[in-house]
This record gives C-alpha cells, structure tokens and sequence, in this order.
C-alpha cells in the first residue's frame, strides 16, 4: 500500500498538501517532455523542438461568438487594472478610489452577530443544516416580502432569494432565452447589455455609435430630464430599467413610471426593474416598480442587500416575479424562473441569510438607514463640490452616484486627467454606454476623511 | 420524491422516515471551521476588517490553498482555480460560456444539471416522448456489463463531454487507465472534457482524484469541484472549477479568458464568509477535520455495503463515493422505491431519475448519522 493510502487509511495528522502529494505522476516532469528533445553536441545540450510541436494544441470547439462579440473587459475590472496601474507608477500617492461603486463602511453589528451566531449553529447538531431551498429560506423571503412589498401584494413565495443581482441578472437572460430583443436606458450598468450578448441577443458591436445592433438604447440625458422619450423606443421584449439610476442617480417619478408601465402594457413587454437603491430615495419617487397600478402584470423586480447593508462581499440579493406576470401563452413566468433557480443556483449562503434576516428586522432596517445615510451625506459633500466648481451636475439626491457634466470631453480622458492628477479614481461615462460620453460617474462611497479629502484634491484642480 | 415523502408520512404518522434519498451532508462543521467563519463575519463590523466586492475568480489565498491541496504536483496554478458558489452553478456558467452550439455526451445514468442544464442553453434539441433522451445529447451507457465504464468506440463526437468520477449516482471511480482514454478520446475528437471530481476526496483506491493526473489532460479538460461533500458546504455553498491555460478553442483563443469574462459578468464572486470557511477547512487542523467526517460517512457507506450484500443484493458504489447503487433486474426503480418506503419508512432515490441506464437500480446515500444508518440497516435487513 503506498504511503498516500496509509495516511488516507488513519485519520491525518500532516497538513492538506501531503493529502495529495504522494502521486509519482509527476505534472511537470511530463510537461517538459511534450516540448523538447535534448541532443548533446561536443558538451553542449540543445533543444530542439519538433515542427509538429511547434504549434500548440487547440481543440476542435469552436469559440462561442457571442463571447467574441463582447468588446473588452468587463468595465469594473478595468477600472481596478487602471487603478493598479496608477498605484504603481505613483506608490506614494494615497489613491482615493470613487469608481466602483464598492461600499466601504462596517456592517452594523446586528446583523454581522446573526451571521457569527448562524455559523457557530452549524457547527452544532441541532443548528446544522444542509441543503437550503433553492428559493431561499421561508423565514426571510417572508420577510423581504413584508419589508419592502408590504402593501403591494407581493407574497413570500413570489421572493427568490439569490447571492445578488448581477447572478440574477444573467439567470434572467437564461430564462428569456437567445429569441428576446432588450432595452436599456443608455448609459446603463454594464451588465444589462454584456449579459445580453453572452446569450445571444444581440448582433455586433457597431464602432462608430458604439452600441450592439438588436439592442434598443433609450437615451437618458439633460435634455430629457434623464427619463427617456418612450415615443421613440421601439418595441422589445424586455425592457431593462433601473431607478433609482447607476450612474445617473435620477429616480424616475410615478408619472414617469406609470408612463413606462403603461408602455409596457400596449407592447406586451417585460420590464426588469432593477430597485437597487430604492432605500437611497430622498424624495417621493417610488421605490419599487410595484407601486405603479397594473405594474405587476408587466414587471419584475431586482433588487439587493449590498448597498444597503454593505454585502458587496457577503452576497445576497433577491427578485420578486408576480404571479400575474405571464408569457403570452399564459404560462407563469414565476414558474420557469422557478426551474432556472433550482437548475442552475443552489440557494444563496445560508451564513448570508442569516445576515439577510437580521437586515429586515426592526432593529437591522434602522441600522441600515444609519448607513445608507452616512453614504447620502458623502454624496451630497461630492455634489456641493462639483457644484461649486461650476460644473453641471445630475444624480446625487436619490443615489449615491454623482453624473458630472465634461461637455465636448471624452470621458476616459476625464478619467484620466483626474486620476493622474489627483489619485482619485472615478468611472468614465462611455463605460455605461455612448449617451454617457462626457460625464464622469463619481460614487459616494467612502470613508468620510476620503470623500472630504477628494473633494479638496477636486478643487485644487478644477479651481 | 417529496411529494411521496409527504404522503407516506401522512400515512404513517408514526413511522420513522428515514432518508437516504438526497445527497445532503448531515455532520455538523468542524469547529475550527465554523468559528473562522463567525470571525471573518464578526471582522465585517470592524473599521479594519470590512471587506466589500472581493475579486470575482476567488480570494487569492483560498485560490492558492486550493491549487496546493489538490493540484499540487499536477501543475495548476492557482490563476487556474476561480473559486464558486457550487459546482450547479459552475456547471450553468460553463453552459453559458459553451453557448447553445455545442454538442455534448454525458454518461447514463448520471446527476440530473449536466442534461438540464444544457436543455435551458439550447443544446439538446427535442425530446424523445419514450425514452425521455434528448436528441443532441449522446448517452454514455454505464451499467455492470462494462463494469460502470463507457464504450467509448460506441460514442460519437461531441464538442463537450461531462464525466463525473467517482460518479454520482452508480459511485464507480473511473481508474488511470480508463481515464486515459478518456482524455485520448478528448484529444483524438478536439473535444472538451468537463471533469466533475465532487467526491474525489471519497476514494479509497488508486483511482486519480483530479484529471490532471493525466498527462495531456491540462489541454482537453475542464475541472469541476465543490466543498459541499468535502466540508459539508451543502448550505454554505462553495466551490470551484479549474481552466488550465493551455485549453484552447480551435481558433487558439483559450478558453481561461471567456470563462473569466462569464465570472466577472455573469457572477460577484462567492461570499467572502464562505471563502474564509472554505480556507479554514484546507488547514492543517481543518483539513484533518474534514477528512474524520468524510471517513464517517465512508463507514456508513461500508455498513450500508455489507448489508445490501448480506442480502444477497447486487449491489455496486459504496467504496469510493458517499453512493451505493443497488440492482433490482427486470424491476421497475420507482415501484422498488415505492415498496421500500411502504416495507422500510426509509427514501432512497430511484435510478430512473438518472437517465434511461438507472431504470432497475436505486440510489442509496450514505449521507446520515450513523444511529440512522444502523436502524436503516436493521430494516433493510428484515426487509426481504
């Protein structure tokens, strides 16, 4: 018996790697030998590469075209390659980062100790669980339903529980399937349109108005308050909307939505309403599509703890589909996603739920207005900057993202000129799509001393 | 199975159901796991600990300690490993990477997402009414007559092939040699292997726990693992998928960079509170802690052997996988499912969920506390 299976045979008292490194097929030894040939000449060893060699082996599957079709990274990995970079080439600079929308203060204390006490509990015979329901735990989808659905008629079982919105988000798009023609607002967070060219709904990137042909981009600008013209949209199958808006920060109104509703209705659409940061809403917008008459027979909605509880690295997530929210054959849309979920997810972390549930209680929503308000108070020091340097500036009341105006600018030069000479990083508008060229979307999250430190560096150069 | 589960109980309200059925760890977490995780949650509250978005692949050291627990000497690096929320997920993530061109094989019977899920990608073309197969899926028999190993003469080429060793449900672990046909099949056909090694950790023979142990494996196949029967992650959720660099698509573009692109768009990483368990559980002291679990779900496996032997049943799995998979010939799995519940109160799984190859067989997990293993047995014993 070789010495692997004696130690597998008895109970291990050698680290996790002798577990494994008893193989005598050795991984390397094997490797150079796929590559070279030594001859000796006169004392001299040469390695010499077969023609048959030389060339790398490739397998007979084709790449997936939708993959090619997708024009670089995926926009927030870029930003951080960019904000390595920066760091260093400058590694003195105390670089202030306002880009990726990454929340930076504790979780509050309830809800971090129902997490620490769900992870004891398993490690206990009575506490310990297996498998959850690919749904999420009854206990907090009822709750999530009765918090932020109170009213609306939004039940615990019309709530999937999920480890955030950008996995929902995709699951989504493999529910729709290949067939289905989107909308998205432009600019718009990046994963509505890369999710959608992964599945195949899209044609190619068209360089010159950098959009995908079969996407309908509804423009969000000035000139038209932010909430697009729906007379000019054509009719998709599914119309992505977030609002409160990542990176304009404009909450549509209940006119607004009621319009957006109503156009959904005449189309027969899907609207995926993306409610995010509805608990940033400061005035009476609505915070969820569910508030509009009518809405739940055209709508469905995500939504998520991250920046409310500052999960961005715990994640939990949910989306709520009516029942009355039906293909046009009748079939409950509910019920497929319902078959995504259990085929293609296992449930969210049970530790996270845990988290979740300790969220939605009394104490846990106070703590999380606590929070959401530090980051509101952040936005509005970033707004009375940019405003008192003289720049047009949108968003930063119901959201914590600042859309700065660089008229006439290319905003990854912006994006540039700024980190080069502040250290402060932000996200350039195009990376949302081509209506956000010229802006810069600043986000609010950081630690107070940071935010107040950038708007100095922002004031040094734009006075 | 639930629905039976709930009317037998109503039935019989006072019966002892005892499942076998689901393949759900039931020890608790060691403790040096659990505590690091109820730390790393309680760090979160702090101004120095706080952690937000963490890189989509996987924190770089429960990367690392993956690529050295597992790979070590195989030459994976931990760039390789991106880190997950469980193999289902992995598995629709890599449908989605695949797209809904590919052409895949899977072995029959076999756990159910590989053929679902390429179903909802748009793989599988229309189903057969009678057979329940799928038109564009080639079926890799595994029965007793090829000792649980496909005939690989008899499969067509397809784009991708999923094989699952030690294999859910029939517990068979392919050996080096029959895994190296398999990766020469993969290269003889440029086809991609999707390499599920979920309960590598339960052999107990020389059969290879990772497809890297085959020489020219880094170029045809994919790795698929999950914590979930490794740390009895089933709830916690976490696992991985290794892409070598040196698969490539046709056209020479590796395949590591379009999965990248999936997990950086389609996915925010696993929870950092399940990655800290994860890591903790791949320490020394976790690692021997894991491994005492495993070894007591592998003696179930051993008492529920000796007994559907000692019973005169064929019976196959059980030495490298938490699975056994018993032979009922010329039976009908869900009328033996049926009687074993009405006869016993004990679930099991009939193997016709698997695929057409599992329409005499039933799964029996060895997932339970032992005074459960011990009573089932007793009753099975009694039972015919």
């Amino acid at each position: 018996m070789s010495a692997i299976h004696q130690i597998l045979s008895t109970s291990i008292s050698s680290s996790a790697s002798a577990f494994i490194g008893g193989h005598t097929n050795l991984k390397s030894a094997t490797k150079s030998s796929n590559f070279a040939v030594a001859g000796k000449i006169s004392g001299v060893v040469k390695c010499v590469a077969s023609a048959a060699e030389k060339t790398a082996y490739t397998t007979k599957v084709s790449r997936n075209e939708n993959m090619a079709k997708l024009q670089a990274g995926y926009l927030f990995p870029e930003i951080a390659r960019r904000r390595a970079a920066h760091m260093l080439k400058y590694p003195d600079a105390k670089v202030i980062s306002l880009g990726i929308g990454d929340t930076t203060e504790p979780i509050p204390d309830v809800i971090t100790s129902a997490m620490s006490k769900r992870s004891f509990a398993l490690s206990t015979f009575d506490g310990y669980s297996g498998y959850g329901a690919e749904q999420g735990e009854k206990q907090l989808r009822a709750a999530i339903a009765s918090t932020y659905y109170g009213d609306l008629g939004i039940q615990e079982d019309d709530i999937f529980v999920s480890d955030g919105a950008k996995s929902d988000i995709s699951r989504l798009q493999v529910l729709f399937g290949s067939n289905v023609t989107m909308a998205v607002q432009d600019p718009s967070y990046p994963a509505y349109v890369d999710s959608s060219v992964i599945l195949g709904q899209t044609g190619q990137f068209q360089k010159d108005v950098e959009k995908f042909e079969n996407i309908e981009y509804m423009r969000c600008t000035p000139e038209n308050g932010f909430f697009p013209d729906l007379s000019t949209v054509r009719r998709t199958d599914i119309i992505f909307f977030c609002s409160p808006n990542n990176p304009t920060g404009y909450s549509a109104s209940r006119e607004q939505l009621t319009k957006l509703v109503q156009f959904a209705k005449e189309n027969g659409s899907i609207i995926v309403y993306d409610s995010a940061y509805a608990m940033y809403v400061s005035d009476d917008s609505p915070k969820s599509i569910f508030e509009i008459p009518g809405a739940k027979e055209v709508a469905l909605e995500v939504s998520s703890f991250s920046k409310y509880a500052g999960f961005t690295g715990v994640r939990l997530g949910w989306t709520a589909i009516p029942k009355e929210l039906l293909y046009s054959d009748g079939f409950p849309v509910a019920k497929d996603f319902n078959r995504i979920v259990c085929t293609c997810f296992n449930g969210a972390s049970n530790v996270a739920q845990a988290g979740g549930l300790a969220c939605v209680s009394a104490e846990g929503i106070k703590a999380m207005h606590e929070v959401v308000g530090f980051y509101k108070e952040n936005t509005s020091i970033i707004v009375d900057t940019f405003n008192s340097l003289g720049f047009k500036v949108y968003g930063g009341k119901n959201a914590p993202y600042v859309w700065v105006h660089f008229p006439g600018q290319s905003s990854w030069e912006v994006f540039g000129e700024i980190l080069e000479k502040t250290h402060v990083v932000t996200t350039p508008g195009s990376g949302f799509g081509p209506a956000g060229e010229g802006f810069i979307r600043v986000s609010a999250f950081g630690h107070r001393e940071n935010v107040l430190e950038a708007c100095r560096r922002f004031k040094q150069l734009y006075k | 199975i639930s629905a039976r589960e709930l009317e037998h109980i109503k039935k019989y309200p006072n019966a002892k159901v005892i499942s076998l059925g689901i393949g759900d760890t039931t020890e608790p977490l060691p403790d040096v796991v659990a505590s690091s995780m109820a730390n790393y949650a309680h760090s979160l509250s702090t101004r120095t600990g706080y952690r937000g978005y963490g890189a989509e692949q996987g924190s770089k050291e429960l990367r690392k300690a993956i690529a050295e627990t597992f790979y070590k000497d195989m030459g994976i690096k931990d760039t390789e490993v991106f880190v997950s929320d469980g193999a289902q997920c992995d598995i629709s993530r890599l449908q989605l990477l695949f797209g809904s061109k590919m052409s895949i094989a899977v072995q029959d019977p076999i756990f159910p997402a590989y053929i679902d899920s390429s179903v909802i990608i748009g793989q599988a073309g229309d189903v057969e009414k009678e057979s329940g197969s799928y038109k564009n899926i080639q079926y890799m028999k595994c029965e007793p007559e090829n000792s649980f190993f496909p005939d690989l003469s008899k499969t067509g080429r397809t784009d991708v092939i999923f094989f699952c060793s030690p294999n859910n449900p029939t517990g068979h672990a392919a050996s080096r040699q029959q895994l190296e046909q398999v990766v020469r099949f993969a290269q003889e056909n440029g086809s991609i292997i999707v390499y599920d090694s979920a309960y590598a950790v339960y052999i107990s023979d020389e059969s290879p726990r990772s497809i890297y142990e085959i020489p020219g494996a880094e170029k045809v196949a994919i790795e698929v693992s999950s914590f979930s029967k490794i740390a009895g992650f089933t709830g916690v959720r976490l696992g991985w998928t290794v892409v070598p660099k040196e698969l490539l698509y046709s056209n020479g573009f590796p395949v590591i960079n379009d999965f990248n692109r999936i997990v950086c768009t389609c996915f925010n990483g696993a929870s950092r509170i399940a990655q800290a368990g994860g890591l903790a559980s791949l320490s020394k002291e976790g690692f021997k802690a894991v491994i005492s679990l495993i070894d007591y779900y592998k003696e179930n496996a051993e008492i529920l052997l000796e007994t559907f032997k000692s019973m005169g049943l064929r019976v196959y799995g059980g030495v490298n996988a938490p699975y056994l998979w018993v032979h009922f010939p010329g039976s009908n799995s869900w009328d033996v499912f049926g009687e074993i519940l009405e006869k016993t109160h004990i679930i099991t799984v009939p193997g016709s969920g698997f695929g057409p190859a599992g329409k005499e067989f039933i799964r029996v997990t060895a997932f339970g506390q032992r005074e459960n293993i011990l009573e089932a047995s007793r009753r099975l014993r009694s039972f015919l």
